[in-house]
């Protein structure tokens, strides 16, 4: 698939602003005045920054308020309804740990649940699509938690859970990437499942003689031969290294945004690579075999 | 209303036969040029007469090599546009509720006033069948020449999609895939109609027929002539001459 540029700033700031929001709501770091509005700043920002990114890679822009349409069906009108849920609710709480007041913890909580259940949704418009097998699979939306819930702790200032989560994130990733790398295999899909053909089938004349919406969308295949080394990058910045600095070196807030620097590194090298490396079944029409076999 | 619709008692579709189609992709050509000026945002062509030319169709002819141990090698040309399936994946991913899948009729079609250009429902989709306008930045696909199968200011014989009435060699039908009695349902069970990537669940309501078995034929088509039985004058000279 391609990496649109627009679309891993979105899921990967937004994701790290709503997992900083849920922490807030938790009321697990309780800033006031001036702390409160930087903290609560930036997890807005974070989250609004992203769902405006988002709507970079739309055709037509200016009808985004129909997609809160159709949240019986689809994973992205529910991502609308819950994003905005979430800031709405969270403003009150916000606005009092600022103003220096404390609302009840209820509502923070709710705040901080609908948060979760956003990056929940934002996983599951790639998690239900059957015909990316590397997306369609439990790791997607265990992926995007993981994230959220890592960045939300090294920026609210949670060393401990930050670099257990970290943990748990590197080894979600590493799981992922193996598993993604025989998921269309396994899922049955052939040039012979797509044409009903017998025998070997191979294209001997294409449809068209340059790259059509289909080929640029969903065929992307340029970078691939990193993708070891990005994989490596990955793992080492959005895990090991975050963890270790919050595991063994004292929490000076200059270390602990160092660190949370280092994890958004990794966190933009993982989701280019979530996108880079999901092979779209309609590749078997242009005869475009999985590349994943090669990579491991 | 992106839910998608129980599923409708008419379900008309196209039956592709690849045994019949010759490649010549006069079905695209008739397609674009119908779809160009009726229904919807025209299907826009960047870079045209470019280097990188990039446009947007709504069928697309593949070719392809099959090759089985026992048989020679046989070229299959292969026209690839939207399946209407029952179970459209396409549909109910959409955010806007501009795809949708008619009840009366289960055409899948796309409202483009309330497309947004997400591009989800073309990711959804395994078939490749939904191509966003580069111009218009709405997602386009097959309508099944809605705006010609019930258009009565039409002479009758037109009022099916441009590429079946256009195709020169019969290979695609259109027809209610539906009622078993249809000349389409027929024509799927006589000769073996499937559906493409049957694992994806989608219940296309398009068929394809495969390529009729090709080879070597049993016996060598001119083997009878070689066994002539002479008779009258010729069969008296035949009997005498082997004689000697």
């Amino acid at each position: 698939m391609h990496p649109a540029p627009s679309v891993i700033l979105f899921t990967v700031l937004s994701g790290m602003g709503f997992g900083l929001l849920a922490f807030l709501g938790l009321g697990a770091a309780q800033p006031l005045g001036l702390a409160a509005f930087l903290l609560w700043g930036l997890g807005y920002a974070l989250a609004v920054g992203g769902l405006l990114a988002s709507t970079f890679h739309l055709g037509n822009p200016q009808r985004a308020l129909r997609a809160f349409t159709q949240w019986r069906t689809s994973w992205l009108s529910r991502e609308g309804w819950t994003s905005v849920l979430t800031l709405l609710l969270l403003a009150p709480v916000a606005l009092a740990a600022i103003f220096g007041g404390l609302l009840p913890p209820m509502f923070g909580a709710t705040g901080a649940a609908m948060a979760l259940l956003t990056v929940y949704c934002t996983s599951m418009i790639y998690a239900q699509l059957r015909t990316v097998p590397r997306w369609n699979h439990w790791t997607t939306p265990a992926l995007f938690m993981c994230f959220a819930l890592t960045g939300g702790a090294m920026l609210s200032g949670h060393n401990g859970a930050g670099a257990i989560l970290a943990l748990l994130l590197g080894g979600l990733l590493v799981f992922a990437f193996r598993r993604g790398d025989g998921a269309f295999a396994d899922a049955g899909s052939t040039i012979g499942t797509a044409t009903g053909l017998a025998g070997q089938v191979r294209q001997v004349a294409p449809p068209h003689t340059s790259e059509n919406y289909l080929m640029k969308e969903m065929i992307y295949r340029v970078g691939r031969k990193h993708s070891r080394r990005l994989r490596i990058i990955a793992v080492l910045f959005a895990s090991l290294l975050p963890a270790a600095i919050q595991l063994f070196v004292p929490p000076l807030p200059v270390v602990m945004g160092f660190a949370a620097l280092l994890h958004l590194i990794g966190a933009f090298a993982a989701r280019w690579l979530f996108f880079a490396e999901a092979e779209h079944v309609v590749g078997l029409y242009y005869d475009a075999r999985p590349a994943a076999a090669s990579i491991s | 209303m992106t839910a998608l619709p129980p599923p409708s008692k008419v379900k008309l579709g196209l039956v592709i036969d690849l045994d019949t189609c010759v490649g010549c992709h006069a079905c695209v050509t008739a397609c674009k040029g119908w779809n160009d000026q009726g229904y919807g945002a025209p299907l826009s062509d960047m870079d045209a007469y470019g280097s990188a030319p990039c446009g947007t169709f709504l069928n697309r002819v593949h070719s392809y090599e099959a090759q089985e141990s026992d048989t020679p090698s046989k070229i299959v040309n292969f026209p690839r546009s939207c399946l209407h399936c029952d179970n459209a994946p396409c549909v109910t991913v959409c955010p806007t509720g501009a795809s949708y899948k008619r009840a009366e009729d289960g055409i899948v079609l796309v409202n483009e006033d309330a497309c947004i250009g997400c591009g989800l429902c073309a990711w959804a989709c395994p078939y490749g069948a939904r191509e966003m306008d580069g111009e218009a930045g709405v997602m386009k696909k097959c309508t099944l020449c809605v705006d010609r199968i019930y258009n009565e200011n039409l002479p009758e014989e037109d009022r099916v999609p441009a590429c079946v009435r256009t195709c020169p060699t019969g290979a695609r039908h259109f027809g209610d895939l539906g009622d078993p009695e249809s000349a389409v349902s027929r024509l799927v069970a006589e000769r073996g109609g499937y559906d493409l990537m049957p694992e994806m669940e989608t219940a296309p309501v398009n068929k394809y027929l495969p390529p009729r078995r090709k080879g070597a034929a049993d016996v060598a088509p001119l083997t009878p002539l070689l066994d002539v039985q002479a008779s009258g004058f010729a069969g008296w000279l035949d009997r005498l001459l082997e004689k000697f």
